[in-house]
């Protein structure tokens, strides 16, 4: 009796701990959005969104940030989505499984764990000088391309790898190729985690500073980008360059640019999870 | 391979006593010469040598780990996706070797149909999960597709339950209909041999009863090769039973003599529930 006693005490203890963890983590989260918001909100405005940089505070806006944010977005994705889930594909279902593909994974998982600032400075080496592409967008979408590169290739080998034996084997015995099971049966079933994968990689990638400051993102772009070869910035570096003003209303412009970075990065963390739920319904095993 | 050569008819006359083994009228359809079967360096099969009536029910018996379900799939080559699987000896299809080169494991699996030990519908709709199998091979018409998938239901004896619900997610099912939709699809490409791993072992005794009646339903128009742990049910099914122990073909013969009269001790031992 007494031992069902001790364990039953021992299973409230961990839960009230759990929920105390839980909750402070939330509660931070809380007391800095707040803070932002309270700093931030009266500022933000149609106006502050279409306005070009400024060096007076009042007048100055986000309008070429957001638009450099959504190029190099846009472009990250193109790259970044076909070269990492094709990636993924081709290690787990195709792969050889010997010493050099065990080789390969380590690699990879590793290298999800190099600083960022490393890849700016293999992107300014290769991107911006050898291959002459200057501080453009492009340079600064492919380094992230390559920032998360091994994110997708993780997180898309770990969906297809959660695809049950079950359903390969039902479709090769009835005569399929590999690449036919893969495409109809295998894809379909794991595609809510990869596009998870994909979009949390990305979501990263939206609010990464230091190796575009590398790369050579500028902080005052006098005009929105046209086309990928232009020179840029992106939000976080027009926050790092506001916060690092002394005058406080650059600050308030600051949190009111956070309010948007943050925006961004919540719909597409909601995207994620909406794709991920209405693909999991459809998948039940 | 003769996929096509088989085709069923389902109008075949409903009176059929249970037909005698008669091997003047039927030939071989599957034959495995010495062949040996090895994972890294584990034997799991020792030199069996065995061939299969056509239009027969041949079921292989033994005790877990003896083998029976690596032997059965060598007939779909589906242990080629295991690592290490290295098999000598031959096996042949219609006095065709399969393990050749030349030979297509797509269009071999067409003529040799698998069900599995757990029901494995996609998650797609009845109707989608029967059709797969011709969409796969590029058909694409949609009558013909339609045709066949009522067909398929029908010879696997599930239409009757769902014909108003193809639209229904095949998931919905229970685990009996699951299965017997499995069997259809299946059955939806024409294969001539019916490969079968323990396809009641997961079902409730009415469910199993079903299958077991279809399975002798099908044995008019396809081979099949079933593997089961359940002695009775090998009794009531199989027209030749095979035993295997740790990998080695103890006594295949007729069922009602392995049943009644084992020329082995062990074999007498396993059937009485001595071992195993």
């Amino acid at each position: 009796m007494n031992k069902v006693n001790t364990s039953r005490f021992k299973d409230k203890a961990f839960r009230r701990l759990g929920m105390v963890v839980t909750v402070s983590c939330l509660l931070i989260l809380a007391v800095f959005v707040g803070f932002v918001l309270y700093m931030g909100l009266d500022r933000l405005s149609w106006e502050f969104l279409m306005s070009l940089p400024s060096r007076f505070a009042d007048q100055s806006g986000i309008y070429t940030a957001w638009i450099g944010s959504i190029w190099v977005l846009v472009l990250t994705t193109l790259i970044s989505f076909p070269l990492g889930v094709g990636a993924g594909i081709y290690l787990e279902e195709y792969g050889k499984k010997n010493k050099l593909a065990t080789f390969l994974e380590i690699n990879i998982a590793n290298l999800a764990g190099v600083p960022s600032i490393i890849y700016g400075l293999l992107g300014l080496e290769v991107f911006v000088r050898i291959m002459q592409m200057g501080n453009s967008i492009l340079a600064g979408a492919l380094t992230l391309a390559l920032l998360i590169l091994p994110i997708i290739i993780v997180s898309t080998r770990e969906s297809l790898r959660a695809v049950p034996s079950s359903i390969r084997d039902a479709s090769n015995a009835l005569g399929a190729s590999k690449w036919q099971t893969i495409w109809n049966q295998v894809l379909p079933a794991s595609f809510g985690g990869i596009l998870t994968g994909v979009i949390l990689a990305l979501s990263r990638a939206v609010g990464e500073t230091a190796p575009l400051i590398v790369v050579g993102a500028l902080a005052y772009v006098p005009f929105a980008p046209r086309g990928p070869l232009d020179e840029f910035t992106v939000l976080p570096i027009q926050i790092f360059n506001w916060v690092s003003r002394p005058q406080h209303e650059f600050v308030i412009n600051a949190a009111a640019a956070i309010i948007v970075l943050l925006l961004i990065t919540f719909v597409m963390n909601g995207i994620a999870v909406y794709l991920r739920n209405r693909w999991q319904s459809k998948m039940k095993w | 391979m003769e996929s096509e050569t088989q085709n069923p008819n389902p109008k075949a006359s409903k009176v059929e006593t249970k037909p005698k083994m008669d091997s003047k009228d039927q030939s071989f359809k599957l034959q495995a010469n010495n062949v040996d079967v090895f994972y890294g360096d584990f034997q799991a099969i020792k030199n069996i040598s065995l061939d299969i009536l056509e239009r027969s029910i041949t079921a292989f018996i033994g005790p877990s780990g003896c083998g029976k379900s690596t032997f059965l799939r060598l007939f779909n080559r589906m242990n080629d996706y295991i690592d290490g699987f290295h098999m000598e000896g031959e096996i042949s299809l219609d006095k065709q070797d399969i393990y050749d080169p030349s030979i297509k494991v797509e269009e071999l699996r067409k003529t040799v149909g698998m069900v599995f030990q757990k029901p494995n519908p996609f998650p797609k709709s009845i109707y989608e999960n029967v059709a797969y199998g011709l969409r796969i091979q590029g058909i694409k018409d949609e009558d013909f597709i339609e045709k066949r998938v009522v067909e398929s239901l029908k010879q696997a004896t599930l239409f009757s339950e769902i014909k108003d619900d193809l639209d229904k997610q095949a998931l919905a099912l229970s685990g009996g209909q699951q299965q017997r939709l499995c069997i259809a699809r299946a059955l939806a490409v024409k294969p001539s041999v019916l490969l079968m791993d323990e396809p009641t072992s997961a079902l409730d005794p009415i469910s199993s009863g079903k299958i077991e009646d279809l399975v002798h339903e099908l044995k008019k128009n396809y081979t099949i090769v079933i593997v089961t742990h359940n002695m009775q049910q090998a009794g009531r099914v199989s027209d030749n039973t095979a035993f295997l122990y740790m990998g080695e073909l103890i006594e295949y013969g007729d069922t009602q003599k392995i049943f009644t009269n084992p020329e082995k001790d062990r074999t007498q031992n396993y059937i009485t529930g001595r071992f195993g």
